[in-house]
């Protein structure tokens, strides 16, 4: 399988093979919850446990977001004394943990993703539907093309 | 054709690492210098916007204009004529509580009507392309495939969530299509003519609101109408003098009271139940289909289902209005394909529309990419 060392390297040679999805996990109601389970086309890019991790912080930081509780009901009941104006003047909870997502998200790209030539994509810029990660391929590692690549390296397990 | 992608990277534009996501960085810039282009211009969905992309309404504003200038013309009309004379007889804690319950819903229905109220954007062409090659593993691909349906189960309930041919994806949950907006709205209600919107997640608090301060005014300006002509009526001349001289408010009233005061306490009952307009009118858990189903996302008890209606965080609008289209932008996923009649030849025209984009977007993904490792600190590599 091919792993990089070294950034620079992927430079000038990237280029994009396919992209995988994460679907949204809908067996605890509508709150924003990711698949954990491993999509196959990953196999020989990333160990299964660096991925079901970064799936679960998510999956926490969504948690936390949308809790409910004694704080979200004060907020709420102040919100609507005040005919909703205070959703104009500041930054609600919900806007706040998507900025720590976000700066989450860029992390693992930087040290785990990006080195494996794969991309999280931010799910709020896909509606919240998807966990998109990009995966590139090294044309300069492998000389093969890269579909026959990935099957020779599924059928060398 | 890769030496190409490179070249449309500016360097002039490359940001510092902290900064948010390459995408937005190449900005939607005319070969002939325009300014860039806001997400809000290539909307999909019917709907307009205002102030830049601040406010946004549907296409179709139905009877906006009237349900303003209905609550404006009997405001008026109460504090001109009934005020004056209440203030003189009774107390002038009236024009103050007419004048704060107003300005509530003034407010809200303003935010009801211009808020997002929770719109889907539809799939990009490569989601559509890998929902469309999971299914096609499962059927025949030369037909068109019967209506596409997965099974969630949800609190131990089985939940059928469909496919939406316009935006190209699974509806999650409680998400519909409006046919009026032609946008998939998450935990819809209904559409509203009278607001000129979609009531749905992320706005159904503010309709709440809305319609139960609406009911205390309209209530309020009733009761003091009526009291003004009682009061009149026993000062010499008569009940019906009296009545003859505010028949538009006392009409007004009359008829919108009760109508509105039936619908806030129709949706009180939604709201404790954690019910939608749209699954009360289906009937989707009241067991029609002759099996046990029961709402499985009711908590169970009245106040908690109130809070978690009422009281959850606000969530974000997923569509981002004011973003900047990114360079080589290909077009959404349009409703353009539905028009087609033959059912053999969509399939094929949704594929190769579908490639077509997915090219685009390849080469796109990939200068992300180079430009993600550009901005990428050293100190960042691995040992």
């Amino acid at each position: 399988s091919s792993k990089f060392h070294n950034l620079q390297d992927m430079q000038h040679t990237a280029s994009l093979v396919t992209k995988v999805f994460i679907q949204r996990d809908y067996s605890e109601g509508t709150v924003c919850r990711f698949q954990t389970k491993f999509p196959a086309e990953l196999d020989n890019r990333i160990e299964r446990a660096l991925l079901e991790q970064t799936v679960k912080t998510l999956n926490s930081y969504y948690v936390e977001a949308e809790k409910v509780g004694g704080q979200s009901y004060l907020e709420g009941c102040l919100a609507c004394a005040t005919a909703y104006i205070v959703f104009l003047c500041m930054e609600t909870r919900y806007e706040k943990v998507l900025k720590k997502i976000s700066g989450y998200i860029q992390e693992q790209n930087e040290k785990i993703y990006a080195p494996r030539g794969l991309l999280l994509t931010d799910p709020i810029e896909r509606g919240m539907r998807v966990l998109e990660i990009s995966v590139f391929e090294d044309r300069g590692s492998s000389g093969s093309s890269p579909s026959s690549s990935m099957s020779s390296c599924s059928t060398a397990r | 054709m890769k030496s190409r992608e490179y070249q449309q990277i500016d360097p002039k534009a490359l940001p510092t690492p902290t900064q948010s996501p390459p995408s937005h960085q190449h900005q939607a810039v005319g070969d002939d210098g325009r300014t860039p282009r806001r997400k809000w211009e290539v909307f999909p969905g019917k709907n307009r916007f205002f102030c830049d992309g601040r406010i946004m309404m549907a296409r179709q504003s139905g009877v906006f204009p009237l349900t303003l200038g209905l609550i404006l013309v009997t405001s008026g009309l109460f504090f001109i004529f009934d005020c004056p004379f209440l203030v003189k007889h009774l107390t002038s804690c009236i024009p103050a509580i007419g004048g704060v319950l107003f300005v509530f819903v003034l407010i809200t229905l303003l935010q009801t009507s211009f808020t997002d109220p929770g719109i889907l954007p539809r799939a990009t062409p490569e989601e559509a392309a890998d929902i469309e090659r999971q299914i096609d593993d499962t059927g025949n691909a030369s037909y068109r495939p019967p209506p596409r349906t997965k099974e969630v189960l949800i609190n131990q309930q089985v939940i059928k969530l469909k496919y939406c041919f316009t935006c190209k994806m699974f509806r999650p949950p409680r998400t519909s299509h409006c046919s009026l907006c032609d946008n998939c709205v998450e935990r819809f209600d209904h559409h509203c003519p009278w607001v000129g919107n979609c009531v749905g997640k992320r706005n159904y608090r503010f309709f709440y609101t809305f319609i139960v301060s609406l009911s205390f005014l309209t209530a309020f300006i009733f009761g003091c109408v009526t009291t003004h002509l009682a009061l009149r009526a026993k000062g010499g001349k008569g009940l019906m003098f009296a009545l003859q001289e505010s028949p538009v408010e006392l009409a007004i009233c009359f008829f919108s009271v009760w109508s509105i005061l039936g619908l806030s306490g129709f949706h009180t009952y939604l709201v404790a139940s954690n019910l939608t307009t749209n699954e009360d009118i289906k009937g989707s858990w009241s067991g029609k289909s002759g099996e046990a189903v029961t709402n499985p996302y009711s908590h169970k008890n009245i106040f908690i289902n109130c809070c978690s209606v009422l009281c959850v965080p606000m969530p974000p609008s997923l569509i981002d209005r004011r973003g900047f289209l990114p360079a080589d932008e290909p077009a959404q996923t349009s409703g353009v394909d539905l028009e087609l009649p033959n059912p053999s030849t969509k399939s094929d025209i949704n594929v190769v529309g579908g490639s077509s984009h997915l090219v685009l977007d390849l080469q796109k993904s990939s200068a992300d990419f180079s430009l993600f490792l550009n901005q990428t600190k050293p100190a960042a590599l691995p040992a």
